[in-house]
């Protein structure tokens, strides 16, 4: 197979050639196949010759390229079996379980990728072949054909003349998508306004009237006296299950203001009609951006901002969370609070506007 | 009676027969066998994203003997003592057993998501070769609309995979999915809600998920990459323009062996980088992140880079809010834009594209061949404007990390976002457009004058100037060389190319071979310069 073939054109009009002619080398066989697929193999040319020293040396980089394959594989399988693998706090060898596994998979995989191609592009002969790409040549007669062969059909079927039968079909064939969607969407679909769930949160007052205590994440009542002045605790309602994503929307930033933004925060909230939502110097606002939904959770306090790391809005607490940079276009829903009997924070009602990521019908 | 000897050597022949008379394949096995492929470093990057996909399929397989699609709340009890005691969903906590108490399972788990991150990379590379070569004209119009859909259906197979484990930093995902849903004008709480399940996060959201990833995704992907690679088969592969190629021609090597060999060689190297990347580089640490939690989030949250583009506009987005006051009033909040309306008209613009340029240039024809991105600059300036604004958006979806460590006001980087979506763009258009025509220039210039070979010589009125060596031979042009046509392919600029530079001797401490062309006879100098370089001189007298 070390032919070297110069032949610039492909003839055009051509006997197939007899394969079973003696004589024929392997070659010949291989390029009159080409031939028969409108391929001719132009140029194919040897990259190394045979039994000389480059030879020898490709043979021998290729094969230790399998070899290191066969050695990191291993390699794998004794550290997968062997190496100590479970977790355990602190650093030991258990840390280098999966580096370990890494390099050595890795390495076995690259060795045979390796192994390959060089095989493939320094040993095997190079060759350039030239290939007919027959498009739209033959197609005007088969095109007539096929054409005709489909309208001859339409015709059989002869929907033009028979109109009833196109049009029963057609609504026969209407309810039956819709019988196959049907399932899927009303099994999916569900009433967002069930239980009036998107303008009601877990700070709603029971039926009883009884008001919601501002509960921490370990469901411990909160008292003014935990948070100093400047401080902010994330609070839930001091319902069951309060304190879990089934009450996403709930949770409230309860912020102990300084004396002069607690005054500044007061005019806001009369301006508003939001008289009596604070507590003395405490604050409570929503924690769900109104802009996608993520907690607005890093207060500065020296500017009195809250931001919200998801997308950069910030909100100014002593004007009602008003926002005043970012994508947010509305101000955090303030929580009305006041302290109960036994001095402990409660909400006076639920939020008085809509928390959470805004949508269509929001009033 | 003498039995007969069994021949070892005519085993496959016979089996071949056997074969052939049941399913006659020998016809098409003879054209799969020599079909022609044109080759060229850039058509392997569309692979890298078919090895990704086989790999993310066979880790994937693995994962979901381990993992639990339910959000019923369970408390940790595994190996991972940070988190021991904590109630969670099982999602989590079996995305925490994969990572810690399943032999061999965090390296599954970082290959599946390095894997993952690799396919839309190579899809994205592998779009922008295909766009700037012209590879998507006539007839591959509809290739070109298959690939820009198998983006965004990885995009989707990226995003439900990312928040199956349930943990802090992609439950904060999915919230701002929901939110995404909810912006929807009309319709958007009735979606959300159908979606999940009820209100957010609901019970259900990760078994649905988990079967969209698992099933309805990865079988999306797996017909649209079965006619992706089917198309390309049919209409055969496009060729760089060259000696002997032509747009009725594919100019290569047979598909077998080497061809394949190759292909073979090199998912063995892409394999074999995800499983060194798997081991060696952590990716979403699952158990720093906690579970999720609807009032938790730490700064710096990014998403996996190919989202990062809609948290960078989404970010930049003035809080421009639209009121329809009808009725109790209607909104259409400012998160709408960014992420619904924009990846609209990205889907849009890019699978509309072939159509658009080839009415724009009234041309009908079939293109086999590829473009030099310099010869079309109006195309290549486009696709500098599209890949800038991507840049700029995606650098955004990082702007508080960026303002951060580089100590700039994070609100200065929203606003160098918002104007620098505006402004790149256009200025990317116009400098790769003169960078160009520059270039195109160059090559004519090398054509007509030849390489500059590096060398002065001194006139003999005292001028210098530089040598040039001619790419053509004379035909009485007023520099006594003629001028070549440009045919849409690398133009020679180095001697080195020319063959200026002595052979290779091959061999890496000492030589292997004899040099092959230094034929060392006693009747010559053992160097001769060629007498056509005689007119490439220093100007030193020879004779």
């Amino acid at each position: 197979m070390t032919t070297q073939t110069e032949r610039p054109e492909i003839p055009r009009s051509r006997q197939p050639m007899d394969v079973q002619a003696p004589g024929l080398s392997q070659f010949d066989i291989v390029r009159e196949g080409a031939r028969r697929d409108d391929i001719e193999i132009v140029h194919y040319e040897p990259q190394v010759a045979p039994g000389s020293k480059a030879e020898r040396r490709l043979t021998r980089t290729i094969a230790s390229f399998f070899l290191l394959t066969g050695l990191a594989a291993t390699a794998f399988l004794a550290v997968y079996i062997w190496w100590p693998w479970e977790y355990s706090p602190g650093s030991g060898s258990g840390k280098w379980y999966t580096p370990l596994l890494g390099v050595t998979l890795g390495v076995a995989l690259l060795g045979i990728g390796f192994g390959i191609l060089t095989w493939g592009k320094k040993l095997l002969p190079k060759e350039v072949s030239i290939q007919d790409r027959h498009e739209g040549a033959v197609a005007s007669d088969d095109r007539i054909i096929t054409g005709q062969t489909m309208l001859y059909m339409a015709d059989e079927l002869g929907v033009k003349r028979r109109p009833l039968l196109g049009i029963s079909l057609l609504a026969g064939l209407a309810p039956v998508g819709a019988v196959a969607a049907a399932p899927l969407v009303g099994g999916l679909i569900s009433q967002p306004h069930k239980n009036n769930q998107m303008f009601r949160t877990g700070f709603a007052p029971a039926e009883n009237g009884e008001k919601i205590r501002l509960v921490r994440e370990d469901g411990r009542p909160i008292r003014p006296a935990d948070v100093s002045a400047g401080g902010q605790v994330t609070v839930f309602p001091g319902i069951d299950h309060g304190v879990s994503n089934l009450h996403a929307d709930s949770p409230a930033l309860l912020i102990h203001l300084r004396d002069s933004d607690a005054q500044e925060s007061r005019r806001a909230n009369e301006r508003e009609k939001h008289g009596g939502y604070m507590w003395g110097n405490f604050a409570a606002f929503s924690k769900i951006c109104t802009h996608a939904g993520c907690p607005a959770s890093l207060y500065e306090q020296q500017t009195n901002r809250l931001l919200c790391p998801c997308h950069q809005s910030q909100f100014l607490i002593t004007d009602n969370a008003r926002p005043i940079f970012g994508p947010a276009s509305r101000r955090l829903p303030q929580l009305p609070i006041e302290v109960d009997s036994e001095g402990y924070f409660v909400a006076k009602s639920d939020y008085t506007e809509t928390v959470g990521p805004d949508f269509w019908e929001r009033p | 009676m003498k039995r007969r000897k069994f021949e070892m050597a005519a085993v496959p022949g016979n089996a071949a027969r056997g074969v052939d008379d049941r399913f006659q394949v020998a016809t098409p096995l003879r054209r799969l066998l020599n079909k022609v492929f044109p080759d060229h470093w850039s058509f392997l990057l569309g692979e890298i994203a078919l090895f990704s996909f086989v790999i993310l399929l066979l880790t994937g397989v693995f994962l979901t003997f381990f993992y639990e699609p339910a959000m019923t709340e369970v408390v940790y009890n595994g190996s991972y003592a940070p988190l021991r005691g904590t109630p969670m969903s099982a999602a989590y906590a079996s995305s925490l057993d994969i990572s810690f108490d399943v032999r061999g399972g965090l390296i599954m788990r970082q290959m599946h998501h390095w894997s993952a991150l690799l396919f839309m990379a190579a899809i994205v590379v592998h779009m922008l070769r295909v766009f700037f070569t012209g590879a998507f004209r006539k007839p591959r119009e509809t290739n070109w609309i298959i690939g820009s859909l198998l983006f965004w259906v990885g995009f989707l197979a990226g995003f439900t995979g990312y928040s199956l484990p349930d943990d802090g930093l992609s439950g904060t995902g999915l919230r701002i999915a929901s939110a995404i849903m909810l912006s929807i004008p009309v319709i958007g709480s009735w979606v959300t809600s159908s979606v999940f399940g009820g209100e957010f996060p609901g019970t259900i959201i990760i078994s649905r998920f988990y079967i969209a990833h698992v099933l309805l995704v990865p079988g999306l992907l797996l017909a649209l990459i079965g006619a992706h690679l089917g198309l390309v088969f049919k209409q055969k592969h496009t060729q760089w323009p060259g000696p002997g190629r032509t747009n009725g021609n594919v100019v290569g090597e047979r598909m077998f062996p080497r061809y394949a060999i190759k292909q073979g060689g090199f998912f063995m190297v892409v394999f074999g980088v995800v499983a060194l990347m798997g081991g060696l580089f952590q990716i979403n640490p699952i158990w720093l992140f906690g579970p999720y939690e609807a009032w938790v989030v730490s700064a710096a949250s990014q998403p996996d880079w190919y989202v990062m583009f809609l948290d960078g506009s989404t970010r930049l987005m003035p809080a421009w809010e639209i009121n329809i006051p009808i009725g109790d009033g209607y909104v259409i909040p400012p998160l709408f834009w960014p992420t619904v309306v924009l990846p609209g008209i990205l889907v849009g613009l890019s699978t509309l594209y072939p159509f658009l340029e080839a009415r724009r240039l009234k041309d009908t024809r079939s293109h086999n061949l590829l473009q030099r991105p310099r010869d079309v600059p109006a195309r290549t300036g486009l696709g500098a404007m599209a890949v800038s604004f991507f840049i700029v958006l995606t650098l955004s979806g990082a702007n508080d990390v960026i303002a951060d460590k580089f100590q700039i006001s994070l609100n200065a980087m929203t606003w160098a976002g918002r104007i620098g979506l505006l402004v790149v763009p256009p200025l990317a258009y116009y400098v790769t457009y003169r960078i160009c025509l520059g270039l195109q220039q160059h090559d004519r210039e090398v054509l007509v004058h030849g390489v500059e070979t590096g060398i002065i010589r001194r006139l003999p009125d005292g001028r210098f100037e530089e040598v040039h060596q001619p790419l053509s031979a004379a035909d009485g042009h007023a520099d006594g060389h003629g001028a070549l046509p440009y045919a849409g392919w690398v133009v020679p600029k180095k001697m080195n190319r020319l063959g200026a530079l002595g052979p290779a001797i091959r061999g890496f401490f000492y030589p292997i071979e004899k040099p092959a062309e230094a034929p060392v006879s006693p009747g010559h100098p053992p160097v001769e310069p060629r007498p056509e370089r005689e007119e490439i001189g220093s100007g030193e007298s020879r004779r």
